[in-house]
């Protein structure tokens, strides 16, 4: 009776804990999606309005070009700059990860060690600390604003994780599988498309998780490498609702709900991929 | 359904040669084990057959085709993996009727031969499952199953029955031995259990550091092992190897005991030389507790310090020439440790073999 009583209140503290850090967690995140559907006159209210007393789609109307009235935010081209951007470098640096890190996990070459280590080592670079060496060398040339430009940084900021996360998991599928499909009938090009490739699925769909959340939400470099509607992505473009002496905290706080959405989504697509995890039953007794 | 033949295959990594020339043939329908202690390149031999390793010098055919240049795909052979290495993500049935849909087989075809494999092994109940959801035997059925649809030209075993639990391995022993019965083709059958080999072989094949040591039926290498390697490594337990010199008509040990040399290899030594004496277990009995009393005979007081009782027989730890040396007993009563026997040692089956080659004297 004591015991369980006592193993109640654990549970329920326990609990309590997890809420509190969840809050803490969440809350910045929910304040922005709140901000967002509500007009800008009650978020800059004194004294502030904590419970909020109207919601609104207008923010985001303005944004798309409906509302009463126009904001000079071209949003949809930056939307469009994100998603080739952060899609486009995902896909290269998720060939490339699988390509590096199938290479790593399966074959014995020279300077194999090395080269892992100088991979990590790269990304002990704080990626701010190259912004202006990338600047200079784009400059000269003619990368700078352009989506290629931004997709080559992206692509060698994910890569070292990519490949890490992928050799990991290829690691972990014995080659005899591989091997068996081979003695099975297949080319060894078949055996990887048919047999490990389906087995490292979630770690590939983990990797590109990752790759597009990180392409997506960059902002310290795409500042710097970006003029335009030519190239600018969302959390750049973020910064254009600052103007000299105002900010537009409402419509800030809808674009990031619009910056957020897809990343969502994507989340939500691939996690299935995620629990479905690996299940080795191919192998041992 | 073909022959296998090797010829001078060698296998080397980098610099690091592992198979050093080894020639071996396989006669169509055989059922050879090679086998040997771990990393004496038995796999390794295993997989240049079946195409997964690269042949360095050599020559390796399957029937009437040199196959070096061959991918595994191309060989016609089928693998059974120590891991198995089923594929987690079909169910058993595709796992089965993977290798047929490869080779682009009708549905038809690939169901009835997928039903034909899983009614040899007893899997119908088992074909909508996973791998995952198997017991150990169970998977290694299933991996035997793949192996068989495709009707290959020959079988490859690399150690199927290591991650078995000692019981389940002697059933699986029995039902690979129904299985070459029943679905006759040749098989090559790798282990490091040479109670494996003996059962199974039709003919073994005894592997050391990338040589082959021996080549013959089970009754050859053990009846006949070539050298000390071979001898010891055959037989459970092990065959006792003495140290001893020859002078004249006797063995002698160091501490001086004596053996008359059995009559049989009387012309294979010479007087002087330095010579290992081989002795099984089996050959070195009490006084009324042999299997065979007839032949030539030599018998020796011995102090047992330890008897392990097996049942029918029970194994007795003494000592020869300062040497732990084992005998058994047939029939067994009760024996104290300390307690002295006589021993009769049956000198038609004692092996003899020269100390510096440690090859039989029999070979000259
Ligand atoms: N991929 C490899 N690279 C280098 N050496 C290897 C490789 N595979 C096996 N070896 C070596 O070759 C020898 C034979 O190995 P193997 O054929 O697996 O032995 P067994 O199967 O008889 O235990 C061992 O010494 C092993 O260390
Ligand atoms: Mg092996």
């Amino acid at each position: 009776m004591d015991t369980k009583l006592k193993k109640r209140i654990g549970k329920i503290v326990s609990w309590l804990l997890t809420f509190l850090l969840m809050l803490v967690i969440c809350i910045p995140g929910l304040w922005v999606v709140l901000t967002g559907f509500r007009p800008n006159r009650e978020v800059l209210a004194k004294p502030a309005i904590w419970i909020p007393e109207e919601l609104t789609l207008n923010n985001f109307a303005q944004i798309f070009g409906f509302g009463a009235e126009q904001i000079a935010i071209p949003v949809p081209a930056y939307f469009t700059n994100s998603l080739i951007i952060a899609l486009t470098s995902t896909a290269i640096a998720l060939l490339v990860g699988m390509s590096g890190g199938y290479a790593f996990a399966r074959f014995r070459f020279k300077y194999k060690d090395t080269l892992f280590l100088g991979l990590m080592l790269s990304r002990t670079v704080p990626g701010i600390a190259l912004s202006l060496p990338v600047f200079m060398i784009w400059s000269r040339i003619g990368l700078i604003d352009t989506k290629p430009g931004l997709i080559i940084v992206y692509v060698a900021l994910n890569v070292p994780f990519t490949i890490w996360l992928i050799d990991g998991f290829f690691r972990q599928i014995p080659k005899e599988m591989s091997e068996a499909a081979q003695v099975d009938g297949c080319t060894r090009w078949q055996a990887f498309w048919k047999i490990e490739f389906p087995l490292a699925k979630s770690g590939i769909a983990s990797a590109g998780i990752f790759a597009f959340l990180t392409s997506w939400n960059e902002y310290a470099l795409a500042s710097q490498l970006t003029r335009s509607t030519d190239s600018k992505t969302l959390p750049v473009g973020l910064m254009d609702f600052t103007a000299q002496f105002t900010i537009d905290w409402a419509g800030m706080s809808a674009m990031a709900v619009i910056i957020i959405i897809p990343a969502l989504i994507l989340t939500f697509i691939v996690q299935k991929h995620l629990i479905s995890g690996l299940t080795f039953g191919g192998v041992k007794g | 359904m073909a022959e296998i033949k090797l010829e001078n295959v060698v296998k080397n990594y980098g610099k690091l040669e592992v198979v050093h020339g080894i020639n071996l043939d396989i006669a169509h329908n055989e059922f050879v084990v090679l086998v040997g202690p771990s990393g004496c390149g038995k796999s390794t031999t295993l997989r240049m057959i079946a195409g997964l390793e690269e042949i360095t010098d050599g020559e390796i055919s399957i029937g009437p085709q040199v196959v070096n240049e061959l991918p595994p795909r191309k060989r016609n052979i089928s693998m059974v993996f120590q891991n198995y290495a089923l594929y987690p993500h079909m169910s058993v049935r595709e796992n089965l009727g993977f290798g047929l849909k490869i080779a682009k087989q009708s549905d038809a075809m690939v169901e009835e031969r997928v039903g034909e494999a899983a009614e040899i092994l007893g899997l119908q109940e088992l074909l909508d499952r996973t791998p995952a959801e198997l017991s150990g035997g169970q998977r290694q059925r299933v991996a035997m199953g793949r192996a068989i649809v495709r009707h290959p030209e020959a079988f490859l075993f690399d150690e199927p029955l290591s991650n078995l639990d000692a019981k389940l391995r002697v059933q699986m022993r029995t039902e690979i031995k129904k299985l070459h019965q029943k679905v006759k083709t040749t098989v090559v059958y790798v282990t490091h259990d040479q109670v494996e080999a003996m059962t199974l072989a039709d003919r073994i094949v005894v592997m050391k550091d990338g040589w082959i040591e021996q080549v013959g039926t089970p009754m050859e290498v053990f009846n006949h092992p070539v050298n000390t390697f071979v001898a010891s490594f055959i037989g459970s337990p092990p065959m006792n190897l003495i140290p001893a010199t020859v002078e004249g008509a006797e063995i002698v040990f160091a501490d001086t005991t004596r053996l008359p040399v059995p009559a049989r290899l009387e012309s294979h030594i010479s007087d002087g030389q330095k010579v290992i004496l081989g002795l099984r277990p089996d050959d070195l009995t009490p006084e009324g507790h042999g299997i065979i009393e007839s032949g030539q005979k030599a018998s020796m007081q011995l102090t047992v310090d330890l008897a392990e009782l097996l049942g029918t027989e029970t194994i007795l730890y003494t000592q020869i020439n300062g040497q732990e040396v084992l005998g058994k007993m047939f029939d067994p009563r009760e024996v104290e440790p300390g307690e002295s026997m006589s021993f009769n040692i049956s000198l038609d089956k004692v092996h003899l073999f020269d100390a510096e080659t440690q090859k039989s004297v029999r070979l000259g």
